[in-house]
């Protein structure tokens, strides 16, 4: 199963990045997109990228955006392209197939941003030489790591359960910002309509707690709601109605 | 005894109301290429499902290669290849790399990828174009392409629907040889879906007729020809017009005349000599360049068979 689970990967992952046509045209815009997020950006933050934990945070964003738009390809994408049902009929498992997609999803968006960070720790470090090596708090690259790869698995689980309900890739990936944008802009509206004094209590218990107890009390959530998400698509994953969608 | 590759007994799939398979029963031989006719919305794309487990009956059974389709269908797929109703090929790839996917995804060592793949693309003729993103083909190629990936790991039984759909006559003429040569090499069954009954003439060993959902006849193209039961002779030559078409439609022998493109297709009726309708046609001034008499084709028995079931 591993196998045949990285045999879709590998496929996903190869199809993305001849999207543009050719694997050349693809890997430019690659490159454009690690000019952004792997030199304009770290610029623009300066040394503080590395001194400041909470500055690599933009960084957790970039699994989210790409992962989004890699399941909805590998989802709708591939009913929409008439490819599905030829690959329903092979010898593949409906699980394999899913969680193939979903590791694809999550490897790009993943390894995007780890290259990215990769990327901006060197354009820091060119930019202020003579000052000594720069180098990440290990502590705030972890989180990144843990909070990238479960956002990844969130959007990437999620994504593939919107994707499998929308006709299309652009409408699955309209749903899936609107999702995207739900789950950011719900706790902030939640927090507003709480009563003040239950407002207060929740802030008053959260600066109580140490950095590492809300960092692995969200991870835990996260990881909570992505095998969630992800035994919500594979109940929803079934060959049968695939084909009769 | 016959070893049978598809077995179904009363096979029924209906869609809410809709019957779309009903009560089919029929056996494949191994190694046969069968032809399953019908026209468009008959069922023979939901059969193919039927029979790869795709879909689950609504009664009656489908045992593939020995195996249930409706309990045992991973062990089908693992057995067979397919090319459904689209190519499924992935137009953003070169043939090689989907070949090349659909090699591991049949777990072909990595020798045995490179080998087969090369056999295959160079059999078709397809080798030296297989770094070309499949998107840019013509419809004929990819169809190849299609037929190679559906036969890339020397399955016992493939499915193929509808595989020279839409390809110009030559294409299709190119795509039917090249399928006939890898069947019979590789000792495939073939299980067809068409309605090209030329193509199903030339192709099959057997062939069913389906007609909303039922099957109307199985057999091989000679004895569903034969069933047909008409005559024929057909005529081209100068001074044949509506008249003539009439007046020959009133002779005892014959029981239609069609007159279409200045050739005139007389149907017969059993045991009746064709020597005094050609001397009619003589008498009446035409001046005959061709006579030609055969049995039904295809094509009428297959007319026949859905006409009288309408």
């Amino acid at each position: 199963m591993i196998g045949d689970i990285l045999t879709i990967a590998w496929k996903d992952l190869r199809e993305v990045l001849l999207q543009s046509g050719t694997l050349r045209r693809s890997l430019r815009g690659l490159l454009f997109s690690f000019l952004i997020f792997g030199v304009f950006l770290p610029l623009q933050i300066g040394p503080d990228l590395v001194r400041q934990p909470a500055a690599i945070l933009p960084f957790a964003w970039v699994p989210l955006l790409l992962a989004s738009g890699m399941v909805a390809d590998g989802i709708a994408g591939e009913r929409e392209r008439h490819t599905l049902e030829t690959l329903l009929a092979s010898r593949l498992s409906d699980r394999s197939i899913l969680l193939g997609k979903v590791v694809a999803a999550i490897a790009y968006g993943w390894g995007f941003m780890l290259v990215s960070a990769a990327v901006g720790l060197v354009t820091v470090n060119v930019v202020n030489a003579g000052h000594g090596l720069l180098m990440y708090e290990p502590g705030a690259l972890a989180v990144l790591g843990v909070f990238g790869l479960l956002g990844a698995g969130l959007v990437a689980c999620g994504g593939a359960l919107v994707a499998l309900r929308a006709p299309t890739v652009r409408q699955a990936a309209q749903n899936m910002n609107l999702a995207i944008f739900a789950v950011v802009l719900i706790p902030i509206l939640g927090l507003q309509v709480l009563p003040v004094d239950v407002r207060r209590q929740v802030f008053t218990t959260l600066s109580g707690l140490d950095w590492l107890t809300i960092g692995v009390g969200a991870a835990a959530i996260l990881a909570a709601a992505d095998l969630l998400l992800l035994a919500a698509t594979m109940a929803r994953f079934q060959r049968a109605r695939l084909i009769l969608d | 005894m016959t070893e049978c590759a598809i077995r179904t007994d009363g096979l029924t799939r209906d869609f809410g109301t809709l019957r779309a398979v009903d009560n089919v029963s029929l056996e494949v031989p191994a190694g046969a290429i069968f032809g399953f006719l019908g026209p468009n919305g008959s069922g023979k794309t939901t059969t193919i499902r039927l029979l790869l487990g795709l879909l689950e009956p609504t009664r009656g059974t489908a045992t593939v290669l020995g195996h249930d389709a409706g309990s045992e269908a991973d062990a089908i797929r693992e057995r067979c290849g397919a090319l459904l109703e689209h190519s499924g090929l992935y137009e953003r790839m070169t043939a090689q790399d989907n070949l090349e996917f659909y090699a591991r995804v049949w777990h072909l060592s990595p020798a045995e990828r490179r080998g087969r793949v090369r056999e295959l693309l160079s059999g078709l003729g397809l080798w030296d174009r297989r770094h070309e993103i499949v998107g840019a083909w013509s419809r004929g190629m990819k169809q190849k392409l299609a037929v190679a990936r559906a036969l890339l790991h020397r399955p016992d039984l493939v499915f193929l629907d509808e595989p020279t759909a839409g390809l110009d006559p030559i294409a299709a003429v190119a795509l039917r040889d090249d399928l006939t040569g890898l069947a019979r090499r590789e000792g495939v069954t073939v299980f067809l879906t068409t309605h090209n009954l030329s193509e199903a003439e030339k192709l099959c060993d057997q062939v069913a007729v389906i007609r909303t959902g039922r099957l109307l006849a199985v057999g091989r193209p000679d004895e569903l020809r034969g069933r047909a039961r008409r005559d024929r002779m057909e005529v081209t030559g100068r001074g044949l017009d509506a008249r003539v078409a009439a007046l020959l439609a009133t002779e005892p022998a014959v029981e239609s005349a069609e007159l279409r493109d200045d050739r005139l297709t007389l149907r017969l009726r059993d045991g009746h000599d064709t020597a005094p309708l050609v001397a009619l046609l003589v008498r009446e001034g035409v001046a005959v360049d061709e006579v030609r008499k055969g049995g039904a084709d295809l094509e009428e028995a297959f007319m026949a068979l859905v006409g009288n079931d309408a």
